[in-house]
C-alpha cells in the first residue's frame, strides 16, 4: 500500500497534469458525430486542441464559447447560445459535450440553467443531446473531468429500460478509463466478439481517433459510439468498468438500468487477464478461444525471458492514477521496484500500490526522486523527454501527450498480448542501455566499494538534492 | 486591469501596424473586446501570444501564474531552439487551486518566484498573468515588484490574460512588456558599428543559424534578437544597437517602432526566406550600418557574400527545375510566410495555385498580389471538399500549409510539407531556400502516393468515397452549366462572411437596395463582417465588382481634406498634405522629402509611392509644383 503525499512547494515545475476540461472534451470525443465544446476563452480550447492533434495526429473537432473579458465577468449566457447555435446549424452534430473552465467557474455561470433556456427558446434544440459537465481548471485533473463526463453522459443518454423489459444477454457494456488508447479499445473489441459478445464501448475513441479515413469530411467526429446506441445500452446484460475512475460511470449504469457491472482495475499483466478471460468465458457460456490460450503462453513465455532484463530495475514513473496503478504494478510483478511514483490526482487505487508512497506533484519531483534514488527506468508521457535527457535512462512513453513519436494511439499494454509485447519493448530498451553505457570496461571495478553501479545490481548512492542542471542537454536516443 | 486597458488601447493605436491604422475610431476601441465568434473560432488566446514572442529568450525562467490548464496543456511545445540555456523549456506553473480562487493567489506566486530563484537562479523569471488570477483581482506587478526588490533579480510582469483579445493582440502586449521593463535597462559590455537587433525571429527549427554564420562572416553582430535563442541581457542592452530588422509583419512592429522613437535604432522590414528576400535583407542590413556610421567597404563584402551564396544556391536548386517542371503548390498560410514563401517557391519553378490570406494583413495581400500578378487566385476560406477537389483534380500536386490543414491533405492522399511553427526542418537563408526544395521534391516523388490512392482490392474503384466525391462535384457542376437560373442562385449562395453567414446575393442585394459604398454600411444591413472582419476583403471585392466605388463628398473643402489626410507613410503617420507641402516648400526628390517630413524613414516601403507623387508634383525641368501653378 503506498501513502499519498503531496508536493511541499508553490510552483508546479514541468507539470505532469493536464486540466480536466480537455480530459472531458477527450471523452465526449468517443461519440459519433460530437462537437465538444469548452465554455471559456478561446485559449483555453486551442491548447487542448494543439495537445490532441499531435498525441493522435488528426483533426480534432473542439470548439469555444470564446469568453471576452467583458462576457466574462458579465456571465456567458449569450456566448454558450450563440456557440449552441452556430454549431448546431453549421455542422450538424449529434451531440454537442459542454465542459466548463476555470475561467466560467470563476464567475460561476449556471449552465444547466443556460441550456434549459436555451432549449425553451429555440424548439429545434429541446430534445437536441447536449451534455454538460462542470469542470474547473484549478481543480482535479484530467482523468477527473473524463470520469465525471462519461458518468454525466450516461446519466443524461441512456434509456431507462422498461421494467419488464428483457436483457440481451450478447450484449456487453464497456467502460475504457482515459488510460487506454484506440488500440486497446480495439484489442478488446476482438477479445470480446470472440466470445461471440456484441460490446457497446462508451466512449469509444477506437471508433474516432483511430487514424481511419472517414467517407467524407466532417467538423465533427468521425466515428465511436452513436447517441442511439448509448440510449439503448440498458440492455446490456453486464457492464465492464476499466479502471478504478470508471466506477462511477458504471454505477450511474447500474442505478439507471439495472444492469450489473464488473470492474477491472487492471487489463495490464498475466493475474488480472486470467481474471478478465475467465470472467468473459462466464458471461458468454463459452470456453476461452485457443487463440488466447496460445497468447497466454506466448506472455508466460515472454516474462521468463524479460524478467533477467527487467527485474532489480528501479522505475521511476510519471502518470495519473489508473495508468500508473495499471503499468506499475505489471512491472512489479516483473520484479521491478517501483522506486519513484509521481501522480495527479487521488484515487483509491493507490491502497493497492505496492510501493511505499505517491507523490502529488510534477515531473521535477520525478526528476529529483529517480535522481536521488538511482532510478534506471523511467515512464511518463512525452514531457518526460527533457528529464531522460539529463538523467540518461531509458524512457518509455505512455499516456497522454505523447507528441514527439507516431503511432501512439496504436500503443497497446491490454491483454495478453498487449502485456507480452510492452515486456518485450521494455526489456530491450534496458538491454541498449546496458550495451551503450553499462557495458564492462577494464575499469568497471576499479573501485568496487563506491560509486556508481548502474545496471550491475548494486546499491545505488542517492545523490545531493536539487535542481536539475539546465545546461545544453546531451543527446541520447529514446525509444 | 485598467494597466492592460490602456496598453492595448495603445496598441491599437500603432501607427506603424497598417492593420490598426485602417480600422476608424471606434473599432479601435473596440479592439481589446472585440467580440470572437462563439462556436466559430478558431486559433490562440492573448496569453498563448505573449507566451509565443517571449518564450525563445532561452536563459529567462517563464512563470505561468494561472490554474494548471494554461501551462499543464501546452507547455514545451515550441519549435525554437537554444544554444545554450535549457531553462526556457522548463515548464513553471502557480497550478492554482480553488482556495487561491477564493483567498488570492498573490502569495503562492511570490513563494512560486522566490522557490524559482532559489533552485535556477535565471537572470529573470518573467510572469505571465492568465484570466482567473486576473478576474479575482491577483496585482502581478505588485507582487513582481515586490520579488524584484526582494531577491535582486529582474522579475517581469506579462499582462496579456487570455481573454483579453486572440494571439496577435498578446504578441503585441508582450512587446510592450519588453519595452517597458527590459529594453534599456542593462548596458552592452562592448558596441561596435556592426550591432543590429533581429526583431520578431524566434529561431524556430534553429533557422536563424542558417542566416547567422553569414552575418558573422561580414562582421555583423547580432547584439539582440527578439527573441529567438536570445538572451535576457541582450535583450536588456538591445537599446544600444545601430539598426534593427523586423522579420514577423505584425507580431512585433510596436518593438521595432518604439526602440527607433525611443533610442533612434532605424528599421526596416524584411525576410530571410527565399533567396531574393535573403539577399535584399543583407543589403539592407548593410546599408543601414554603413548609414549610421559603418565602413562603406561592408557593401562590396556584402556583395560579394550574395554573389557567392545565390551562385551555390542557384546550382543547387537548378538540379530540380526538371523535376518540378509543371508541377503546382497549393500555399495555405497566413501572415509574414504568405508572401516571404511565394516569392522562394516561384524561383524553384513552381506554380502556386493560390495562397490562404486569412491571417495576412491587408499589406501582406498586396504584397502577394504584386508577386504573384493581379490575377492570382486568393483562397481566402476554401472548404476541405473544395481543397480536396482542388488538390485531386491535380491542379495543385503538393499543398504546403500549417499543421491543421494537414490531415485534408494527407487523408485526400495527396503530398505535404508544413511551413508553419511546428515543422521539424528549418528554410531560413540561402541553405534553407535549397532545403525547402529538397523536401518538396522528397515529398513529390514519394513512392508511396501510388500506392496510398490505390483503393482496396475489395472496394469497387469507382464507387470508393474520393471518387465519389468527385462524381458528385462533377454532376453539380454540370447541372450549373446547363441552368443558368441554377447557377445564379449558386452564385448568390456562396458565402462571404463565415461567422454570420451571409452569402453573396444578399449583400449584393443590400448594396443595390440602400445604394451602400462602404463595407460598414454592409455591415450594418446584413451583419456581414461584423464577426472576425476576416472578410471585409471580400466585400471590397464585390464593390469592385458590382463597379461601386466611394463617392467623393459632395463638399469640395471637405473632400480636399479627405484627399490630403490619406496616410502615404504608415509607420511615421505622414500623409499625403504633409508631403504636399513639403515639396511645396522646395524638396524635390525622396531624400528631401524624408528628411523634411520622415516620411520613409521607418520600412521605407512607401518610398515608391512617394516617387510617384514628385513625379506628379515635381515638373520636368524640377520645377516645384507650387512654382508651376503660381505662373
Amino acid at each position: 500500500m503506498a501513502k499519498f503525499v503531496q508536493a511541499k512547494k508553490s510552483c508546479a515545475v514541468n507539470p505532469l497534469k493536464m486540466s480536466q476540461p480537455i480530459g472531458g472534451a477527450l471523452a465526449f470525443m468517443g461519440l459519433r458525430g460530437a462537437m465538444p465544446l469548452l465554455h471559456g476563452s478561446q485559449g483555453c480550447t486551442s491548447f487542448g486542441l494543439v495537445l490532441f492533434v499531435r498525441h493522435f495526429k488528426e483533426a480534432i473537432p473542439l470548439q469555444t464559447t470564446a469568453m471576452s473579458e467583458v462576457a466574462t465577468v458579465l456571465g456567458g449566457y449569450d456566448n454558450v447560445e450563440q456557440a449552441i447555435l452556430n454549431i448546431y446549424n453549421r455542422t450538424k452534430p449529434e451531440i454537442i459535450g459542454i465542459c466548463s473552465t476555470g475561467v466560467t467557474e470563476t464567475k460561476g455561470d449556471d449552465v444547466d440553467g443556460y441550456i434549459k433556456l436555451i432549449r425553451e427558446k429555440y424548439p429545434q434544440l429541446a430534445d437536441f443531446p447536449l451534455v454538460y459537465v462542470s469542470t474547473p481548471d484549478f481543480k482535479d485533473a484530467f482523468q477527473d473531468g473524463w470520469e465525471k463526463t462519461v458518468a454525466k453522459i450516461v446519466e443524461v443518454l441512456v434509456k431507462k429500460p422498461e421494467p419488464d423489459a428483457p436483457k440481451n444477454p450478447k450484449r456487453v457494456n464497456v467502460l475504457p478509463g482515459c488510460h487506454l488508447q484506440p488500440g486497446d479499445l480495439d484489442e478488446l473489441r476482438c477479445i470480446l466478439e470472440d466470445f461471440g459478445l456484441e460490446p457497446s464501448f462508451l466512449p469509444d475513441l477506437a471508433g474516432s481517433l483511430d487514424g481511419h479515413i472517414p467517407d467524407d469530411f466532417t467538423p465533427t467526429t468521425i466515428g465511436g459510439i452513436g447517441v442511439d446506441e448509448v440510449a439503448t445500452m440498458g440492455e446490456a446484460t453486464w457492464t465492464i468498468a476499466i479502471g478504478s475512475q470508471m466506477k462511477t460511470a458504471a454505477e450511474a449504469m447500474q442505478r439507471k438500468t439495472g444492469t450489473p457491472y464488473r470492474l477491472f482495475e487492471r487489463l495490464c499483466g498475466l493475474g488480472p487477464n486470467d481474471e478478465f478471460f475467465m470472467f468473459l468465458s462466464e458471461i458468454s457460456g463459452r470456453e476461452v478461444p485457443r487463440r488466447y490460450r496460445r497468447q497466454r503462453g506466448q506472455l508466460v513465455d515472454a516474462m521468463l525471458d524479460a524478467h533477467f532484463h527487467l527485474g532489480g530495475r528501479k522505475l521511476a514513473i510519471g502518470a495519473e492514477p489508473d495508468l500508473l496503478f495499471d503499468v506499475a504494478s505489471a512491472l512489479h510483478e516483473m520484479g521491478t521496484h517501483i522506486t519513484a511514483a509521481v501522480t495527479t490526482t487521488q484515487s483509491p487505487v493507490f491502497e493497492k500500490l505496492p510501493c511505499d508512497e505517491v507523490l502529488l506533484g510534477d515531473l521535477e519531483d520525478l526528476e529529483t526522486l529517480a535522481k536521488e534514488r538511482g532510478c534506471d527506468l523511467l515512464l511518463t508521457h512525452s514531457h518526460g523527454r527533457q528529464a531522460a535527457d539529463r538523467l540518461n535512462i531509458p524512457f518509455y512513453r505512455i499516456g497522454i501527450p505523447m507528441f514527439d513519436r507516431i503511432g501512439s494511439g496504436h500503443k497497446m499494454t491490454v491483454g495478453y498480448r498487449g502485456t507480452r509485447d510492452l515486456m518485450f519493448t521494455l526489456a530491450n530498451m534496458c538491454i541498449a542501455d546496458h550495451e551503450q553505457n553499462h557495458d564492462a570496461t577494464p575499469d568497471t571495478w576499479k573501485n568496487p566499494w563506491d560509486g556508481d553501479g548502474h545496471g550491475h545490481g548494486t546499491t545505488h548512492v542517492a545523490t545531493p538534492a536539487g535542481a536539475p542542471d539546465l545546461g545544453p542537454a546531451p543527446s541520447t536516443a529514446h525509444h | 486591469m485598467s494597466s492592460v486597458s490602456a496598453t492595448i488601447q495603445q496598441v491599437f493605436n500603432e501607427p506603424g501596424c497598417a492593420k490598426n491604422q485602417n480600422k476608424s475610431e471606434a473599432e479601435k476601441k473596440k479592439g481589446c473586446t472585440k467580440q470572437l465568434q462563439p462556436g466559430g473560432a478558431a486559433g490562440g488566446c492573448a496569453f498563448d501570444g505573449a507566451k509565443i514572442a517571449l518564450q525563445p529568450l532561452t536563459d529567462v525562467a517563464h512563470l505561468v501564474h494561472g490554474p494548471i490548464a494554461c501551462e499543464g496543456n501546452s507547455w514545451d511545445n515550441r519549435g525554437a531552439r537554444s544554444s545554450g540555456s535549457q531553462i526556457w523549456r522548463t515548464g513553471f506553473t502557480t497550478d492554482i487551486n480553488e482556495t487561491d480562487v477564493v483567498f488570492g493567489g498573490e502569495k503562492r506566486l511570490f513563494k512560486s518566484i522566490k522557490e524559482i530563484i532559489e533552485k535556477y537562479n535565471p537572470p529573470a523569471v518573467f510572469v505571465y498573468q492568465t484570466c482567473v488570477p486576473a478576474m479575482i483581482g491577483d496585482d502581478i506587478d505588485a507582487v513582481c515588484k515586490a520579488a524584484k526588490e526582494k531577491f535582486g533579480t529582474p522579475v517581469i510582469p506579462i499582462n496579456s490574460p487570455g481573454f483579453v483579445g486572440p494571439k496577435n493582440l498578446g504578441n503585441k502586449l508582450a512587446g510592450e512588456a519588453i519595452l517597458e521593463h527590459v529594453i534599456g535597462t542593462e548596458e552592452p559590455e562592448y558596441t561596435t558599428p556592426y550591432d543590429i537587433n533581429i526583431i520578431g525571429e524566434y529561431n524556430l527549427s534553429g533557422e536563424l543559424w542558417q542566416v547567422k554564420p553569414l552575418l558573422d562572416e561580414l562582421g555583423i553582430r547580432i547584439l539582440a534578437c527578439i527573441s529567438g535563442d536570445g538572451r535576457y541581457k541582450d535583450v536588456a542592452s538591445s537599446h544600444r544597437a545601430k539598426a534593427a530588422m523586423m522579420v514577423c509583419s505584425k507580431a512585433m512592429i510596436n518593438v521595432a517602432r518604439k526602440m527607433e522613437e525611443r533610442y533612434d535604432i532605424p528599421f526596416f522590414e524584411g525576410s530571410f526566406y527565399g533567396i531574393q528576400d535573403s539577399s535584399d535583407s543583407l543589403r539592407e542590413i548593410a546599408r543601414m550600418l554603413i548609414e549610421r556610421g559603418a565602413d562603406p567597404e561592408l557593401m562590396d563584402r556584402t556583395e560579394a557574400l550574395i554573389e557567392r551564396e545565390e551562385a551555390k544556391a542557384w546550382a543547387a536548386i537548378a538540379k530540380f527545375k526538371d523535376r518540378f517542371k509543371d508541377k503546382k503548390v497549393l500555399l495555405i498560410t497566413g501572415g509574414v510566410k504568405s508572401w516571404s514563401v511565394v516569392a522562394a517557391l516561384q524561383e524553384a519553378g513552381l506554380e502556386l495555385v493560390g495562397t490562404s490570406v486569412k491571417k495576412s494583413t491587408k499589406e501582406d495581400k498586396e504584397r502577394i498580389k504584386e508577386l504573384m500578378g493581379q490575377d492570382a487566385h486568393m483562397i481566402d476560406d476554401m472548404t476541405p471538399r473544395e481543397m480536396y477537389k482542388m488538390l485531386k483534380d491535380a491542379k495543385a500536386d503538393i499543398m504546403l500549409s500549417g499543421g491543421r490543414s494537414q490531415f485534408i491533405a494527407l487523408k485526400a492522399a495527396m503530398p505535404w510539407l508544413d511551413i508553419n511553427q511546428e515543422r521539424h526542418h528549418a528554410y531560413m537563408g540561402y541553405i534553407g531556400m535549397v532545403k525547402l526544395v529538397e523536401e518538396i521534391d522528397k515529398a513529390l516523388y514519394n513512392p508511396i502516393w501510388e500506392q496510398v490512392r490505390k483503393p482496396a482490392p475489395w472496394d469497387n474503384p469507382a464507387n470508393n468515397w474520393q471518387n465519389r466525391a468527385i462524381a458528385q462535384m462533377e454532376a453539380e457542376a454540370a447541372a450549373l452549366a446547363a441552368d443558368p437560373v441554377a447557377a445564379e442562385k449558386a452564385r448568390r449562395a456562396k458565402k462571404i462572411c463565415n461567422c454570420k453567414s451571409v452569402d453573396l446575393g444578399t449583400i449584393e442585394d443590400a448594396i443595390t437596395a440602400h445604394s451602400l459604398t462602404t463595407v460598414e454600411g454592409v455591415k450594418t444591413h446584413t451583419n456581414a463582417s461584423g464577426g472576425c472582419g476576416a472578410c471585409s476583403g471580400r466585400i471590397e471585392d464585390i464593390f469592385e465588382a458590382l463597379g461601386v466605388a466611394e463617392p467623393a463628398p459632395a463638399d469640395p473643402v471637405l473632400a480636399e481634406a479627405a484627399r490630403r489626410a490619406k496616410k502615404v507613410c504608415n509607420c511615421k503617420s505622414v500623409t499625403v498634405g504633409t508631403i504636399e507641402d513639403a515639396v511645396a516648400a522646395g524638396a524635390s526628390n525622396l531624400a528631401e522629402v524624408t528628411a523634411r517630413t520622415e516620411a520613409g524613414s521607418g520600412c521605407g516601403k512607401c518610398g515608391e509611392r512617394i516617387e510617384d507623387m514628385l513625379d506628379e508634383l515635381v515638373a520636368p525641368l524640377g520645377t516645384p509644383a507650387a512654382l508651376v501653378a503660381a505662373e
